[in-house]
């Protein structure tokens, strides 16, 4: 077993020993984008910088620019579709996926 | 320095001079004077320490891991229905390899409710992955409490420790008890040391899920600081033994059984009236000795094997029982010795009922005589009732 | 202090990629718990939704380290962790994160405990009103007439008002929240670790599978909750209980948004919606809460009382 695999492990002639830790992480369920059904597009014309969908994306997926316009880490964006929901301006716009696994 | 002190008060003067930090318990017979002794030192200021009193056991082992956790010594200790109750979070504590002591003051489970001693209550942990002590008397409750700590914390083992002692015998009647300077423990027992430790910088997760691989994986771990356990404990008690001039034998303390064609094999304070017993053998001529198991976990088997397999006869005294098999240290054993000598298992002074020196001495000649007439003999269970119910047809007494 | 949303820096609060379902209140809680209170945290977490959202060894979802514990002893855990790092001379703030299950039934005598002990401890109930972790069982806080899978025609048991109960216990600080306000909440939460003592926040996190909405209306929910007066936001302190900015239009029961916006979007309400009678089960929820909260606002305020005595008087 190696370091990659397991968690944490002491290696001497006499121990093995490995305990269930972890540290936060990326991915501990794997790029969740893929769960995805409908994907956020933001319209950058529309966008007021407001911020709403950045506060309240569960994922953390929505990133700010350094001008604070938003766009989507589609990585891990799973699709819930709450940052459609509280724009005030309705500039996000949930798009069918049309293949899985596209990212 | 030394002290008149009972049991319990043997286990808070241990938990003070390896200088817990955080403790946490909760008040049942016959474990109650431990709490009130730790609360009172600390009141006092003779131990710098802080006390979580809390509302059930199965918080105070919470509480202790908790603070075990994030980087304190942690010391907590139970009873019967209470260790029952925390019974979970053993397994919990155990499994997250955080050290941690525990004192228990064996005593018998109801329904009725006793307060007296059996040992029902610490086998009961057998498999929570805790390592397990039981001392013979009041002055090995100190030691074994000291020691547990650097067992515990040893990187080899890294698993909690219980340090079981018989419910009044030991809990409550005093003795004199040589007590170590404090600067001498200091010397001879390390500061703490863990796997890990749970703070913002160290940004740790305990115990989230993991693949049932890894989760296969880390019970095996676990083995392997049984395993491990089983050197430390001796080493740590040979090292004890240079500092403090008291050895107690590692995991199993032989009593005569060098020499001894037949030996008994108990743990926990009737040992003392055991040894008794011996003496009263050999006089009658049975060579008569002791194998008293210090630790059931680790199970001691090679050392019991080495020091049993060509013995006459082992007659093994349980003050427990796992109800529908046999006495939990007798299947135990007969795993250890199978097929090697003749053995037999006596289930005795449950729920505190007296066993005399007369009493272990006439069931060894019992033995005897069964061995050396049949030639083989495997007895899983043999009832030595209270002496008001010998002599008595069963159907009497259910009458 | 109202909370500016373009202050905050642009790093990552949560943990993309965790285990939990789209639209998950528990992930959007978190990560204001993080927005508020930053590094210096230690969760505590028992058995539920939260410790499955992790995800698997070696990596956790959750941004923040973590002791994970038996299912109903997180608030002890805590106090130790706690007395712990005070006597390493840390003021390192530990909080435990549990389900309403983890609160009000199994972990109640645990939390209870440390909350008459006064235990230095932030207590977070994230409230999803059921046993979301074993597949939507009901709990002690699951609503009137609500569906669980233990309750097929509905919850015939009013919710249990733990907030209240905690009051009760008289420590420093409880609150209300909702993810639906997450900036009430992120002035809570940073309130709360500032002071010495006991601080329980209960908040509310509407759960699209258990509640049966859809994942995109997670905030609204939260929201509607608040604005229907069903769950009013208020701040206990000191004696003296407020009602909060975004709940204060709501006390006039004019002005509430009528219910049934509210349970018409949640598919465990069907059977309410099919039975107007019962409708009403749920509209006594709301006088409840705001019942409680009339007494206690009168009674921490001792002029008010005497006002009103004099008023009576005359
Ligand atoms: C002692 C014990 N009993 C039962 C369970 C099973 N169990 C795990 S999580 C859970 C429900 C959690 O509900 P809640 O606390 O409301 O949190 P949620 O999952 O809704 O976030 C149950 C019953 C357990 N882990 N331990
Ligand atoms: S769809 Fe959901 S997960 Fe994706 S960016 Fe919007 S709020 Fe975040
Ligand atoms: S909520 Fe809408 S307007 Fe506001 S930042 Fe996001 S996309 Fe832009
Ligand atoms: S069931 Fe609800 S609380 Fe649990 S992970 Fe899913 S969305 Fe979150």
């Amino acid at each position: 077993m190696t370091q990659e695999n397991s968690t944490l492990i002491i290696k001497d002639a006499e121990t093995y020993f490995v305990v269930p830790i972890s540290r936060p992480d990326f991915g501990s369920s794997g790029k969740t984008g893929s769960w995805r059904t409908e994907r956020p597009v933001v319209n950058e014309e529309k966008c007021t910088k407001c911020l709403y969908c950045w506060l309240y994306c569960p994922e953390d997926t929505i990133l700010r620019r350094e001008d604070d316009m938003v766009y989507v880490d589609y990585d891990y964006c799973k699709g819930c579709g709450i940052c459609a929901a509280v724009c005030p301006v309705n500039a996000i716009e949930m798009v069918p996926e049309v293949k899985r696994g596209e990212n | 320095m030394i002290k008149t002190l009972t049991g319990n008060y043997a286990v808070a003067e241990a938990a003070k001079l390896a200088r817990i930090k955080v403790t946490s318990a909760y008040p049942i017979t016959p474990q109650t004077t431990i709490v009130e002794k730790l609360s009172e030192m600390i009141e006092k200021g003779e131990l710098e320490a802080k006390m979580i009193r809390v509302e059930s056991e199965h918080s105070a082992l919470a509480a202790t891991l908790g603070a075990a956790a994030a980087g304190s010594r942690a010391f907590t200790a139970t009873a019967s229905h209470g260790l029952l109750y925390m019974h979970e979070v053993l397994w919990w504590t155990a499994s997250a390899r955080i050290p941690v002591v525990m004192a228990v003051a064996a005593r018998a489970i109801g329904a009725p409710w006793n307060i007296h001693v059996e040992h029902s209550d610490v086998v009961d942990q057998r498999d929570t992955g805790w390592i397990i002590g039981i001392a013979q008397e009041n002055q090995e409750v100190l030691d074994m409490t000291i020691q547990a700590f650097r067992i515990s914390e040893d990187p080899r083992v890294y698993l909690p420790v219980i340090v079981g002692l018989d419910g009044f015998i030991l809990t409550h009647t005093v003795a004199p008890v040589n007590v170590p300077d404090q600067k001498d423990v200091d010397n001879w027992l390390p500061p703490r040391r863990q796997p890990y430790v749970i703070t913002p910088e160290s940004k740790i997760a305990m115990g989230n899920m993991t693949s049932d691989d890894d989760y296969y994986m880390m019970r095996y771990s676990i083995q392997v600081g049984q395993e491990a356990a089983k050197k430390v404990i001796e080493e740590v008690d040979q090292s004890y033994g240079k500092a403090f001039g008291r050895y107690y034998g590692g995991l199993v303390e032989c009593y005569r059984c060098d020499d001894a064609d037949y030996v008994m094999v108990l743990m926990g304070s009737w040992a003392g009236d055991a040894k008794e017993a011996v003496k009263i053998l050999r006089e009658k001529g049975i060579n008569a000795g002791i194998a008293r198991i210090r630790f059931i976990r680790p199970w001691p088997a090679e050392i019991l094997r080495e020091k049993l397999y060509n013995k006459k006869g082992v007659l093994v005294f349980d003050r427990s029982i796992s109800f529908g098999n046999a006495g939990q240290l007798f299947t135990e054993l007969s795993s250890t010795l199978y097929g090697m000598t003749n053995i037999r298992g006596v289930i005795a002074g449950l729920g505190g009922v007296d066993v005399l020196p007369e009493d272990f001495a006439n069931e060894m000649i019992d033995f005897v005589n069964k061995v050396e007439e049949n030639g083989k003999v495997y007895d899983p269970i043999k009832w030595l009732f209270p002496a008001k119910y010998r002599n008595v047809k069963i159907e009497e007494v259910v009458s | 202090m109202p909370v500016r949303l373009a202050d905050f820096p642009r790093v990552r609060y949560g943990m993309p990629g965790n285990a939990a379902c789209p639209g998950c209140p528990e992930t959007m809680g978190l990560r204001y718990v993080k927005m508020a209170l930053g590094d210096d945290v230690v969760l505590v977490i028992p058995a539920g939704c939260s410790s499955v959202i992790q995800g698997y060894t070696p990596k956790s979802g959750i941004n923040f380290p973590i002791l994970n514990i038996v299912f109903a002893s997180a608030a002890s855990a805590a106090s130790g962790m706690q007395a712990a790092f005070e006597s390493q001379g840390k003021d390192t703030t530990v909080i435990v994160w549990a389900g309403d299950g983890g609160t009000g039934d199994i972990g109640f005598q645990a939390m209870s405990g440390a909350a008459e002990r006064n235990d230095n401890i932030m207590y977070i109930c994230a409230d999803n009103e059921a046993y979301m972790n074993t597949g939507i069982q009901r709990s002690s806080l699951t609503p009137y007439g609500a569906w669980t899978t233990t309750t097929w025609t509905g919850k015939k048991e009013h919710k249990k008002n733990i907030p209240m109960i905690m009051i009760a216990h008289e420590v420093p600080y409880v609150a209300t929240a909702t993810v639906g306000y997450p900036q009430d909440f992120i002035d809570k939460l940073r309130k709360a670790a500032k002071i010495k003592g006991f601080k329980y926040i209960h908040l509310l996190a509407p759960d699209p599978v258990g509640w049966k909405f859809d994942p995109s209306l997670t905030a609204k929910l939260g929201q509607l909750a608040v604005q229907t007066g069903l769950f009013p936001l208020y701040e206990y302190e000191n004696g003296k209980l407020t009602v909060s900015v975004f709940s204060r239009l709501y006390r006039k029961p004019e002005k509430r948004v009528p219910i049934i916006e509210y349970i018409k979007v949640q598919g465990r309400y069907a059977q309410l919606m099919k039975d107007p009678e019962k409708i009403k089960g749920l509209e006594e929820e709301i006088e409840r809460q705001w019942k409680w909260i009339d007494i206690l606002e009168k009674s921490s305020n001792p002029s008010s009382v005497a006002q009103q005595i004099i008023k009576e008087n005359k």
